[in-house]
């Protein structure tokens, strides 16, 4: 008996003990986030380093798998019995949804401290803000619309990398003629969106982009710039291969590394799959906005909202943690690991490479020509339910021979409605 | 039993007994079965999206969800699947139980061997299967490897066909144990009643087709009503072959109701395609496992 109640003492005494350091700093912030492999992974290790160095616990919350689906999972049945984490992963209109469920927490002092409104671009800054007020600290920003090219393939098709589709389509049947795959593809839904979003972007331009797939103007889905969207997204299909359904964007990228396949259109973590195989951009891989596209941007943002909490101790530690994840000095670190660029602007980019400079330019140049775009791909254009509808529609109309432009587009005006 | 004349002194503390010892159970089930069903169709009626919400918002979700194009290939697919599996994983048990039943040698190891695909767990086969299909991998590159370059083997990427696979995937996994119930039900029945018709002058297939599988009708009752369930519940499956693709063209009911729960927010949609799946399902087992107790009973 005597043996037990050593224990709890001991307990007790680690526990008073702990709670006076705690008094001395701030508290423990708990953080939701499907960052498991690689670059990811180490990125948020280095938050988790940040926040240890201010004297804030991290409690790592991570759930892998499914592009965030199992996060969202059990990040609902956290909130709904009332013990939310400090800090969720999420992006886009999600935001609201969460917001308007009134479970999100203020940031307005963190961004005023900060002046997150001079240090943001308005397009980005607006999509963190529910009813005026953060909700949520961004991280990154990915450019979803990015050519990625072999030129080895190219050399050997003896065509150069395409700046319209029109390019696109001559280089893709030359290469083909050399006996090789143009484009290589993965057929899962969000992949064949972001085709769809390249082509839209490029045929239709910045302003089509928004009133058809971000305002869903049913007009603007069924019109005749629409059609020529849909007859060219198809078409790109001819110079995919035929074993791409289901095939994850990591082996398409490999294709293109391999000089299997000429090209890839794919967002910005691509460039990861490329220097993890030992190329260097602009020698062994070019970078180059989709076709179309080079004075538009699409983005895809990824955030941390900040859940509303009792403890105080803990509410100033979330405080900490969103001011950090704003700091020029993590913004650098993580989107070093993670092959993004900073969100937060004018800051120095030495240490990064040719592509993401490229990048961060366009970014600048677009969101003050008012072309910086969300991508509906991944969740940073309408709601959830909306994206997935039309996601389903382009998807199908992407696999099978079955529907016409007309009626693609009827069912287009149609999912848009889905709430 | 209330008919037996209530003389033993020992007889009331009989009576509440077995009552306490099935209560337990019968509060959990009724709470967790009964209780559960009621609280989603209630879901399915109410103003859920992204988290639950219990304002009521009537029928809509189900306009939307007859009105959605991909609930209605999802409905398609469970038909087409389920007939082919229940009916091929049926006739392929069968036909090896039939052939194992022929007193060979060695029948021990065959038997472990057309069982072991039941040891599996459903990723497995799936992810198996994914690789032996595709066109690039599997089968049709293998076979053209050979030199039969025009062989052609692409259901599985062909949005039309890819539904085949699944079953063609689940057939595989179920037949052994399909095998093993009708076995187990063969050697069941009486030797004289083989012998008695061979001295008849039955042939073999006529005693098969005429005495024994029609005396197996209790075996297929039982291995119906688990394939049938296997067959509705089927989720893992399709989300290791295909993950309902290419498009939505593989989505069954169950892999459709998750996605509308769990990933687009739609809480409301995914409660009343999962009330849709319940009321089907009540539709045709509920009258098939009348028929079949009452003529068992009969």
């Amino acid at each position: 008996m005597r043996k037990f109640s050593v224990k709890p003492l001991q307990a007790a005494a680690a526990l008073a003990l702990g709670s006076t350091m705690m008094l001395a700093h701030a508290g423990e912030v708990e953080v939701l986030h499907w960052w498991t492999s690689g670059g990811e992974a180490k990125a948020a290790k280095a938050l988790a380093a940040t926040m240890q160095a201010k004297g804030d616990t991290w409690k790592d919350f991570a759930v892998a798998g499914g592009g965030g689906d199992s996060a969202m999972t059990v990040l609902k049945s956290r909130v709904v019995s009332g013990n939310p984490p400090s800090a969720a992963q999420i992006k886009g209109p999600s935001l609201q949804d969460w917001a308007k469920e009134g479970v999100l927490a203020n940031l307005d002092d963190v961004a005023k401290a900060d002046n997150w409104d001079a240090n943001l671009p308005k397009a980005i800054a607006d999509g963190l803000k529910y009813k005026g007020h953060y909700i949520a600290a961004p991280v990154n920003v990915h450019r979803v619309n990015w050519l990625w090219v072999n030129p080895e393939v190219l050399k050997k098709a003896n065509v150069k990398a395409p700046t319209t589709w029109a390019e696109f389509f001559t280089a893709a049947e030359a290469i083909k003629k050399a006996g090789l795959i143009p484009l290589a593809h993965g057929g899962q839904s969000w992949q064949d969106f972001t085709i769809f979003e390249d082509v839209a972007l490029g045929v239709g331009g910045a302003d089509f982009y928004k009133k058809a797939l971000v305002q869903l103007d049913p007009a603007t889905l069924k019109s005749a710039k629409m059609k020529e969207v849909l007859t060219t997204f198809k078409k790109v299909k001819d110079y995919t291969d035929k074993n791409a359904p289901g095939r994850d964007w990591n082996l398409a990228t490999a294709m293109v590394i391999r000089g299997e396949a000429g090209m890839q259109l794919m967002g910005d973590w691509a460039k990861g799959e490329f220097i993890a195989a030992g190329k260097t951009p602009g020698k062994d891989f070019e970078c180059v906005a989709a076709p179309g596209t080079a004075k538009a941007y699409t983005y895809n943002v990824d955030s941390f909202a900040m859940f509303q909490l009792k403890n105080e101790a803990n509410i100033k530690a979330q405080k900490n943690l969103a001011g950090a994840i704003m700091s020029p000095a993590f913004q650098e670190l993580f989107n070093l690991n993670k092959g993004s660029i900073p969100v937060r602007l004018n800051m120095n980019l030495d240490k990064f490479d040719s592509c993401a400079k490229q990048s961060s330019k366009d970014f600048v140049d677009t969101s003050k020509a008012g072309s910086l775009v969300p991508s509906i791909a991944h969740g940073m254009a309408v709601s959830s339910a909306a994206e997935g509808a039309i996601k389903d529609v382009v998807s199908q109309y992407w696999n099978s021979e079955k529907d016409t432009p007309e009626q693609v587009m009827d069912k287009l005006v149609s999912a848009a409605k889905a709430k | 039993m209330s008919q037996t004349p209530s003389t033993s002194p020992a007889r009331p503390r009989i009576d509440w007994l077995p009552k306490l010892v099935v209560a337990p159970s019968f509060v959990l089930g009724f709470l967790f079965i009964y209780g559960l069903i009621l609280w989603n169709a209630y879901f399915s009626v109410s103003a859920s999206r992204l988290l639950p919400n219990y304002e009521f918002a009537g029928i809509e979700p189900y306009i939307n969800l007859f009105a959605s194009d991909r609930f209605q290939v999802a409905s398609w697919n469970l038909a087409i699947f389920a007939t082919l599996f229940i009916g091929g994983a049926l006739a392929l048990g069968l036909l090896l139980a039939v052939l194992l039943d022929q007193k060979i040698r060695q029948e021990g190891v065959l038997r472990t061997i057309y069982l072991y695909p039941m040891a599996l767990s459903f990723i497995v086969t799936g992810t198996a299967w994914k690789w032996i299909l595709n066109p690039g991998l599997g089968i049709e590159a293998t076979v053209r490897g050979w030199g039969f370059e025009s062989f052609q083997f692409d259901w599985l990427v062909d949005p039309d066909k890819a539904i085949y696979c699944v079953a063609i995937a689940g057939i595989w996994q179920s037949a052994g144990f399909v095998m093993a119930l009708f076995l187990a039900g063969l050697r069941g029945i009486d030797d004289s009643i083989i012998k008695a018709a061979q001295v008849d002058g039955a042939s073999l297939p006529r005693i098969y087709w005429r005495i024994l599988i029609p005396s197996l009708r209790p075996v297929f009752f039982s291995t119906i009503m688990v394939l049938s369930h296997i067959a509705i519940k089927s989720f893992d499956l399709v989300m290791a072959l295909t993950a309902g693709g290419p498009g939505f063209a593989t989505d069954l009911p169950a892999t459709y109701m998750y996605s509308m729960a769990f990933t687009r927010g739609q809480i409301n949609l995914g409660a009343a395609s999962a009330t849709v799946m319940l009321a089907v399902v009540a539709a045709i087992v509920v009258p098939y496992l009348y028929s079949e107790l009452r003529s068992t009973k009969r």
